[in-house]
């Protein structure tokens, strides 16, 4: 066991090198990629250009500027953004990460009860009317794009509706923190942990329903029912504890993606200045030093949540340690 | 018919007395089941509707809504109860400076009412269709064989070969789909470039189909190549290779057979996925270029006019909503006719 998650631990550690790696290449090396012509501007001359080129250190060797870059990112933490040469980068990351972390928990929370009620609501009802609603719900859920979901919250509460006694609560775009005002903070917060529950609440609820039925094939099954238990017992007690197993893989993912900045979209449609707001502002611009921390700082969520999840299902699931 | 469709043919075969399905083929059990599906064929007729309406675009563009729809329209002006009124109109708010694009007329002429710079919105809802269906499907093709290559020869080759495919598959993978394709958009679009007798102009569309076709290769890739190593596995297999069969037969005529079924069930949820990829990429203007539309670009027109004018925003969010909603409908039900273990929750 230990050995197993000794190796996990080392597995991640070379797969955030490779990711750092890649980023790296994409933005450095790619043959139509000049990182000084864009620092430089449009139509900059050729003086400029190479003037940059040495003021950034561009003209070294790549893999010296791979290694500068890392030192200055991990140990000495005084790695300064392309764009604005004032602003350092481990604590602009920092200061982002709390309005993404409070956008996703709270989702997290509501799509993680929203799926699994729904789940086990339509298999419990498995070809009835409530079954054919939530999973006709759940469809539609999984087919509108989250930040079009995002501007028709916005143009009901924000504009259309705002002045009616429904939505007047609902204070203008943006993200007030949690230590500042904890009221204004929940109530910032709500559309947005709605919206983009709502896309989660139907993946998960459709998958939770498909494993519960699934598993009602099964022979254990059979002998619970057989033994005399009630219906309502084998469903909650026997089924949905095997087909939750899935669910709690894929929500580790999820919310290791969603904090590393995946959440973007939501971010850029209700104005929270998070991470994933913060990568893209970083891109457009070309902020290389921005993107190569961002990027990290996801990839290390999704690592995590990858070796978080593994070892999981070492300890539920025996059957796995063998492989 | 191969020898390795006949196994999974086998067990229901048997099961109903060796019947007539086990001799007609595997392609055409398919379709008759989906024929046999109502959901499966209301849907996939709406979804060719959808296909006709938007190839008819330069007719509607022509003959109904009479404006260029890739030109700005900001001084045209256009005949509603026989007055002539402005694409364009003097905003009312505020110092009633700036102008608003006009609404929906739901008349032949902006039906839909204009965009930003006095385009017919309807019509290049038209237009935009065209290219999010075909980004959509060229992206599901590129993933496809892409994934299929990488998965089958991760799991044939096996030994080192697999160890190097899976562990960079797993690297791609720990990254977030989003960041990746936003990376690769930023990087690659808005330039030319030359391969030999190949140009690709700036504006091109190949651009986002390859990042948008490459960023899903890793999720395809996986499953092929566990699936892949299960029939490697499996009693046929090993039976074929016993009788001396060479290694390149066995995985044409066993493995490949097998496999596509697979990589069919993928292709309908892929494409779902990619309509709502680029929409999302265009959204964020690092997909589809102008003066080129698709219905994340209109989206992204429609961002700034989302509280004056929301059907510039609606429409294109509508349709891709049931044009998603459809391929995931058809796409279960050709799950289930190709996999019958998957349908017997349903």
């Amino acid at each position: 066991m230990l050995a197993a998650i000794f190796k996990r631990l080392l597995r991640m550690v070379v797969v955030m090198f490779g990711i750092s790696v890649i980023t790296f290449l994409i933005f450095f090396a790619t043959p139509s990629s000049d990182p000084a012509a864009r620092i430089a501007g449009r139509n900059a001359a050729q003086e400029t250009i190479e003037a940059v080129r040495k003021d950034f250190g561009l003209d070294r060797p790549l893999y010296v500027q791979y290694g500068l870059m890392m030192q200055r990112l991990f140990i000495s933490q005084d790695l300064t953004s392309f764009a604005n040469r004032g602003q350092k980068i481990v604590p602009t990351v920092m200061a982002a990460a709390p309005a993404t972390l409070s956008l996703v928990a709270g989702a997290a929370v509501l799509w993680m009860l929203g799926g699994v009620v729904a789940g086990i609501t339509a298999a419990a009802f498995r070809g009835r009317w409530p079954d054919k609603i939530l999973m006709g719900i759940s469809m539609m859920a999984v087919a509108m794009p989250v930040f079009w979901v995002g501007e028709m919250v916005n143009l009901v509460t924000q504009n259309r509706l705002h002045d009616t006694w429904a939505f007047s609560w609902v204070p203008a775009l943006g993200y007030t923190p949690f230590s500042e005002d904890p009221g204004l903070w929940f109530r910032s917060m709500v559309f947005p942990w709605l919206t983009l529950a709502f896309l989660y609440i139907g993946l998960y609820g459709r998958m939770l329903r498909t494993g519960i039925i699934e598993t009602y094939q099964e022979d254990y099954i059979r002998t619970a029912r057989a033994k005399g238990l009630t219906g309502r017992k084998v469903l909650l007690k026997h089924a949905t504890r095997s087909a939750i197993i899935p669910i709690v893989i894929m929500f580790g993912m999820d919310f290791g993606v969603l904090v590393g900045g995946a959440a973007v979209l939501t971010e850029v449609v209700f104005g929270i200045n998070g991470v994933g707001r913060l990568t893209y502002q970083a891109l457009k611009v070309l902020d290389l030093p921005m993107i190569l921390a961002t990027v990290l700082y996801a990839s290390f969520f999704v690592v995590v949540a990858n070796a978080v999840v593994d070892l999981l299902c070492l300890l539920i699931d025996p059957r796995m340690r063998r492989a | 018919m191969t020898t390795g469709s006949d196994k999974t043919d086998l067990s229901p075969a048997l099961a109903a007395g060796v019947s007539v399905s086990a001799r007609r083929g595997p392609w055409k059990r398919v379709f008759q089941g989906l024929v046999a599906s109502p959901t499966a064929m209301i849907s996939a007729g709406l979804l060719l509707l959808i296909v006709v309406a938007t190839l008819l675009a330069p007719v509607y563009a022509k003959h109904v809504s009479g404006t260029d729809p890739f030109r700005s329209g900001l001084s045209a002006r256009i005949k509603i109860d026989g007055k002539p009124t402005p694409v364009m109109q003097q905003s009312t708010e505020g110092l009633g400076l700036g102008v608003t694009p006009i609404g929906p007329t739901w008349g032949a002429q902006y039906i839909l009412g204009a965009d930003g710079q006095g385009r017919d919105v309807a019509a290049r809802m038209l237009y935009g269709g065209q290219n999010s269906l075909l980004i959509a499907s060229a992206a599901t093709l590129i993933c496809l064989f892409f994934a299929a290559v990488i998965g089958i020869t991760a799991g044939y080759a096996g030994g080192p070969v697999d160890s190097v495919l899976s562990n960079l598959i797993d690297m791609i993978w720990a990254f977030p789909v989003y960041l990746l394709a936003i990376s690769l958009s930023i990087v690659m679009i808005g330039k030319s470039y030359s391969f030999g007798p190949f140009e690709i102009s700036s504006g091109s569309l190949i651009v986002p189909i390859l990042i948008i076709g490459l960023v899903y290769v890793p999720y395809v890739a996986r499953p092929i190549r566990g699936r892949v190593m299960a029939i490697n596995n499996s009693e046929f297999v090993m039976a074929a290779r016993g009788l001396g069969i060479r290694r390149w037969k066995i995985l044409f005529r066993h493995i490949l057979p097998n496999v596509s079924t697979t990589l069919i069930v993928f292709a309908p949820m892929l494409m779902a996925l990619n309509i709502v990829t680029e929409s999302s990429l265009s959204f964020l203007s690092v997909g589809v270029q102008p003066p080129n539309a698709s219905w994340g670009t209109i989206l992204q027109d429609g961002q700034t006019l989302l509280y004056s004018r929301p059907w510039v925003s609606l429409a294109p969010g509508l349709a891709i909503m049931v044009t998603v909603l459809l391929l995931n409908l058809f796409g279960d039900v050709l799950r289930d006719v190709l996999d019958p273990k998957s349908a017997r929750g349903r």
